[in-house]
C-alpha cells in the first residue's frame, strides 16, 4: 500500500480530497527502483480542470509506455491545502507516488492559458524549486513548459529551464536519450541544456538575451553560444493517426470538467479566422483517420467506463468523415447506454439531426458563434458565417423544437464602429422574431424563445494577423459593452435576449501576457508575492495587486496592450518559427484592414507557409 | 436477476465520498462488461442502490451495493471480473444472486458494526475492558441530537446493541485495521493495538454514528483522544430479520449470522 503525502487529519480538512490522493484507474505505477528517469506532469490549476486535459493524457500515456520512465502527475493545490503545506512546509508532490517533486528528473508545465501564470509560481514554490531557472542547483529537476502559451514564452522565461515549442509526441525522446547520456558522461545541468538546445523544437531562454530600443521595442537578441539555432521551428506529428493515442486514460474519482472519453479527431484549423491563435499555430490540419477513431472509442469506452464520449478539434464539421463517424458512434452507443456529447457544430440540417438524436432538445441549446455584429466586421475577422446562414440554421432548429440559442460575440475588434456593435442587438432581434415566424403561437413551449448574448473582450495574440492590432483600454471596453447592452434593450424583442459580458480587468492583464516580452516576468512575479494566485478564478482575482506589482516595476500596462505597433516591429514571440510565416500574417493584417476575406484552406492554399512540414490539408486534392 | 455485491474500501479510498463510489462502481460495471439493467427514458441510468453511506474517513469490509442484470454466467465468475477492474483499497468480497423479492440493501439495513483503533500508542484508558464495560453499563446513555430541522434529546443506549474492548491487528504504514485484512503478503508490516468494536443501530429511522457513541464514551472514561487521532472501520453490515415484536436477530446483508 502506497503511503499518503498528506496526514489523514489534513486530508480531512480540505475540500476534496480526492484531488490529493492519486490511486484512480489507470493511473500508473511503477517501480521507481526500475525506471531511470522520473517525470512530474504539471498543468497549474486545479485537479478538476487539470485532469480535464487531453494533450496532458496523451503525454502521460506515451512517457509511461517507455520502460525506462516514469510520468507522475502534479496539480495546484487549492488554496485551502496551499495554506496548510505553507505552514506546515510540505513539499508538493507527486499523485502517483506520493513522493516530492523535487525529487524528479523533470518537471513538465503544460501552459494553456495566461491566467495560470501566478499558479506556475505556485506550484515551483510548493515544490521547494527555486523560482528563477538560473537559481536552481545540479540536483533540482529541469523545469520545462509547453502548450500554446510558449509560443510567445518570454514573460514566463524566467522560470523555466525549457520550453518544448509545439507538439509534445515528437521530441521527448530524444532529450530524454540526451538527459540521461549526459548523466551518464557526468555533465553537468549546464551541458544538459547547452546540448538540449540544439534538439528541434527545444528553447533554453537562458541562452539568449533580449535587447530593447531606447523607446522600450525589441530591438533583438543575443545568444550566448554560437552554436544554438537562432530561430526555433514548432515540432509537428506528421502521421496524427499512426500518433500515440492514450486508449486508458485515468478516471477521476470526483467529477472533472471533462469527464468522458475524448476523441481527437483533427489537429489544425482550415478556417483562418483572424484573431484565432489556434487556428495559425496548429497548421496545417490533419486528420486522424476515422476507421482508427472508431476502434478507439471502442477500446477507450471499455478500458474506462465512461458512461459519455465526445469529439475534440478546432473545427468538427469540417472534418471529412464526420456524419460516418458520428453515424457509428450512434449506433454504438446507443447499444452501450453511452451519451454522446457533441462538439460545437455548425448548425445545418444533418448536425441538427444528430443532436436531436442525442440531447433534449427542450433542455439543450444551439450556439453560434459569429463573432461580430456586422457582416463588415465579419468580413475583417475572416469569420466566414453569414447572418442568412445563421437565421437559416436557427429557423430550422426552431422548428426542430429547440426554443434556446446562445451567441458569441467579441467586443473591441479592429476598426470595430458603433454600428458593428449595434449589430449584436439586431442580430440577436432577427434570431428572436425567427423564432416567432418559423413556430405558430400554439406549438410554443411556454411560447418563448431564450436568446444568450455574450461578449467577450478581443486580445490580440502573437502568431495572428492581429498581432500588430491595438487592444482597447478597460474604459473602452466598458463603453462597447453598454452600447451593445443599450442595443440589445432597444430592439423589439429585447425580453427574449439575454446579455452576458466578461470582465474588462482580466482581459487586459492577459493581453499584457500574450504580447508581453522577458520584462513582464518581474510583474508576475511581484504579484504573485503579493498574494496573486488562480487568477482566472474570479473569486481570487486581485486586480489591485496587479496594478500595484506593474507599476512597482516600472512597466507600463498600455506599452504591451494599446500602443500601435509599426509593420516592422520585431515582436518578442518573432525567433519562434510556428510555420506560417510573418510575410503571410502582414499580408493577412492588410487584407482585414481593407475587409477582404480569404477562402479557407480546403476552398484556396493562401501561402500562409504551413506547407513546409510536408503533410495535411496541404496536400489534398481541392 | 437481482445481484448483491459485498466490498471492502481502505486505505487511500476512504478519502472518496459515498457519490463518487456510486460512480466509481458505474464505472466499474462497465469495465468489467456486466449485462447491468438500465432504467428506462430520456437519459438511462444503471439501476443500483447503495445499502448505508459510508463517511469520508471510516474504512469498510462490510460494504454492501445492489445491482440488477439481464443476465450472467455465474456470481464467482462475476467477483474476479469486477475485482480485475478495480483499484488499490477497494476489494469485492462476495457476490450472491438474491431471491427476486428481496428488499434492496438501502431499505434493508438494520444495524452496522464497527472497530474503533487509536493511530498512535492506545486510548489512554487503564483499563479499557472495564471502562467500556462500565460505560455500557449505565442505565440511559442520554445523548442531544442536532438535525436540520430540531434538536432531539435520545438514549443512545437504546441503539447500542453490543459493545467492547479487544484488539486487533493494523497495517503498520497507514494504520488500517481493513489494510491488515486483506493485504495479506506482508505478516512484518502489522502489528496490534487496542480496539472498540460496538453493534449500533443503523436503520434510516435510528441511525447512531460510532463517533458519537465514542465521543460520549471518551466523556465517561475521561479519554482525551481527538476523532482525528482514531481510525473507524465498518466490519459488517446487518438487516434484522426479527418478526415484529421479537428480539432483534441480525444476519449481515450477505445472508451470514
Amino acid at each position: 500500500m502506497r503511503k499518503l503525502a498528506l496526514h489523514d487529519d489534513i486530508l480531512m480538512q480540505v475540500e476534496k480530497p480526492a484531488r490529493y490522493i492519486g490511486n484512480e484507474v489507470n493511473a500508473v505505477v511503477k517501480d521507481k527502483e526500475k525506471v531511470a528517469l522520473r517525470f512530474a506532469m504539471c498543468f497549474p490549476d486545479v485537479y478538476e480542470i487539470g485532469m480535464s486535459h487531453l494533450g496532458i493524457q496523451i503525454l502521460y500515456s506515451m512517457l509511461n509506455d517507455w520502460e525506462d520512465v516514469w510520468c507522475e502527475r502534479v496539480y495546484s493545490p487549492w488554496t485551502d491545502l496551499d495554506e496548510i503545506m505553507r505552514k506546515e512546509s510540505i513539499p508538493l508532490f507527486c499523485l502517483e507516488s506520493q513522493e516530492p517533486v523535487k525529487n524528479m528528473d523533470f518537471l513538465g508545465i503544460t501552459i494553456q492559458y495566461e491566467m495560470c501564470y501566478t499558479n506556475i509560481l505556485q506550484v515551483l514554490e510548493l515544490a521547494q524549486i527555486p523560482l528563477l531557472a538560473t537559481e536552481r542547483g545540479e540536483d533540482m529537476p529541469l523545469v520545462i513548459g509547453g502548450g500554446p502559451c510558449v509560443y510567445n514564452p518570454e514573460p514566463i522565461a524566467d522560470f523555466f529551464d525549457l520550453f518544448y515549442i509545439g507538439e509534445g509526441e515528437t521530441q521527448y525522446r530524444p532529450l530524454f536519450d540526451w538527459y540521461l547520456e549526459n548523466k551518464r558522461l557526468g555533465g553537468t545541468r549546464e551541458d544538459f541544456l547547452h546540448g538540449a538546445a540544439k534538439i528541434p523544437g527545444i528553447y533554453v531562454p537562458r541562452f539568449y538575451e533580449e535587447l530593447y530600443h531606447a523607446d522600450r521595442t525589441v530591438a533583438g537578441r543575443r545568444k550566448i553560444y554560437e552554436d544554438i539555432p537562432d530561430v526555433i521551428v514548432k515540432e509537428i506529428v506528421t502521421d496524427v493517426t499512426e500518433a500515440h493515442y492514450p486508449l486508458k486514460p485515468v478516471v477521476p474519482f470526483i467529477k472533472v470538467t471533462q469527464d468522458r472519453v475524448v476523441l481527437e479527431i483533427q489537429r489544425g484549423c482550415i478556417r483562418g479566422c483572424r484573431f484565432c491563435q489556434a487556428g495559425q499555430i496548429y497548421r496545417p490540419v490533419r486528420e486522424r483517420d476515422a476507421d482508427k477513431l472508431k476502434a478507439y472509442a471502442v477500446e477507450m469506452l471499455e478500458n474506462t467506463g465512461h458512461e459519455e464520449i465526445s469529439l475534440s478539434s478546432l473545427s468538427s464539421s469540417d472534418y471529412s468523415r464526420l456524419n460516418e463517424l458520428l453515424d457509428f458512434l450512434l449506433a454504438e452507443c446507443g447499444q452501450k447506454h453511452v451519451n454522446i456529447s457533441l462538439p460545437s457544430l455548425r448548425i445545418d440540417a444533418f448536425s441538427l439531426d444528430v443532436m436531436s438524436k442525442v440531447q433534449d432538445v427542450k433542455k439543450s441549446s444551439l450556439t453560434f458563434a459569429p463573432e461580430a455584429g456586422s457582416q463588415r466586421l465579419r468580413d475583417v475577422i475572416n469569420k466566414g458565417l453569414t447572418e442568412e446562414v445563421i437565421l437559416k440554421g436557427a429557423s430550422l432548429a426552431f422548428e426542430g423544437g429547440w426554443t434556446k440559442v446562445k451567441l458569441y460575440f467579441m467586443l473591441g475588434l479592429p476598426t470595430e464602429t458603433e454600428e458593428d456593435i449595434l449589430g449584436i442587438g439586431d442580430l440577436s432581434n432577427k434570431i428572436a422574431a425567427a423564432f416567432f415566424e418559423t413556430v405558430p403561437k400554439e406549438k410554443r413551449v411556454n411560447g418563448k424563445v431564450q436568446i444568450t448574448t455574450s461578449t467577450s473582450f478581443f486580445i490580440p495574440k502573437p502568431f495572428t494577423p492581429f498581432q500588430w492590432a491595438p487592444m482597447c483600454t478597460k474604459a473602452e471596453f466598458l463603453d462597447k459593452a453598454h452600447l451593445t447592452k443599450k442595443g440589445i434593450m432597444s430592439q423589439l424583442n429585447q425580453k427574449s435576449i439575454k446579455y452576458n459580458w466578461h470582465e474588462a480587468d482580466v482581459s487586459v492583464l492577459e493581453g499584457v501576457f500574450a504580447r508581453g516580452d522577458r520584462r513582464v516576468a518581474q510583474a508576475i512575479r511581484k504579484a504573485y508575492e503579493k498574494g496573486c494566485m488562480f487568477d482566472s478564478w474570479s473569486e481570487y482575482f486581485h486586480n489591485d495587486l496587479w496594478l500595484e506589482s506593474f507599476e512597482e516595476c516600472g512597466l507600463d500596462i498600455g506599452f504591451y496592450t494599446t500602443r500601435q505597433r509599426m509593420d516592422d516591429e520585431i515582436f518578442p514571440w518573432d525567433f519562434i518559427d510556428c510555420g506560417v510565416t510573418r510575410e503571410f500574417l502582414l499580408r493577412e493584417w492588410k487584407k482585414a484592414k481593407e475587409q477582404k476575406v480569404s477562402p479557407n484552406c480546403k476552398a484556396q492554399c493562401q501561402g500562409c507557409g504551413a506547407n513546409r512540414f510536408g503533410v495535411g490539408v496541404c496536400y489534398e486534392k481541392r | 436477476m437481482k445481484i448483491r455485491i459485498k466490498f471492502a474500501k481502505y486505505g487511500a479510498m476512504k478519502f472518496i465520498g459515498h457519490l463518487d463510489m456510486m460512480r466509481f462502481f458505474q464505472k466499474a460495471v462497465r469495465r468489467a462488461g456486466i449485462d447491468v439493467k438500465y432504467s428506462e427514458g430520456f437519459s438511462p441510468h444503471q439501476i443500483m442502490s447503495f445499502a448505508a453511506p459510508l463517511g469520508v474517513g471510516i474504512e469498510s469490509c462490510g460494504e454492501y451495493l445492489d445491482i440488477e442484470v439481464l443476465s450472467m454466467s455465474d456470481p464467482e465468475e462475476m467477483k474476479d471480473a469486477l475485482n480485475r477492474v478495480m483499484v488499490e483499497g477497494v476489494e469485492v468480497l462476495a457476490v450472491n444472486i438474491l431471491p427476486d423479492q428481496t428488499k434492496n440493501a438501502m431499505a434493508s439495513v438494520a444495524a452496522a458494526s464497527y472497530r474503533i483503533h487509536p493511530k498512535e500508542g492506545d486510548f489512554g484508558v487503564p483499563d479499557l475492558a472495564q471502562s467500556v464495560a462500565s460505560f455500557y453499563a449505565q442505565a440511559q446513555i442520554p445523548y442531544t441530537k442536532e438535525t436540520k430541522k430540531n434538536v432531539l434529546e435520545i438514549d443512545l443506549k437504546q441503539g447500542i446493541y453490543e459493545i467492547h474492548a479487544d484488539e486487533t491487528q493494523v497495517f503498520k504504514e497507514n494504520m488500517s485495521a481493513a489494510a491488515a485484512m486483506f493485504e495479506t503478503a506482508f505478516k512484518e508490516k502489522r502489528m496490534t493495538v487496542p480496539c472498540i468494536e460496538m453493534l449500533v443501530d443503523a436503520s434510516s429511522s435510528g441511525n447512531i454514528k460510532p463517533t458519537v457513541v465514542f465521543e460520549k464514551f471518551c466523556a465517561f472514561a475521561g479519554c482525551e483522544i481527538p476523532l482525528c487521532a482514531i481510525q473507524v472501520t465498518r466490519l459488517e453490515t446487518y438487516t434484522d430479520t426479527a418478526k415484529e415484536g421479537e428480539p432483534h436477530c441480525f444476519v449481515s446483508l450477505s445472508g451470514a449470522e
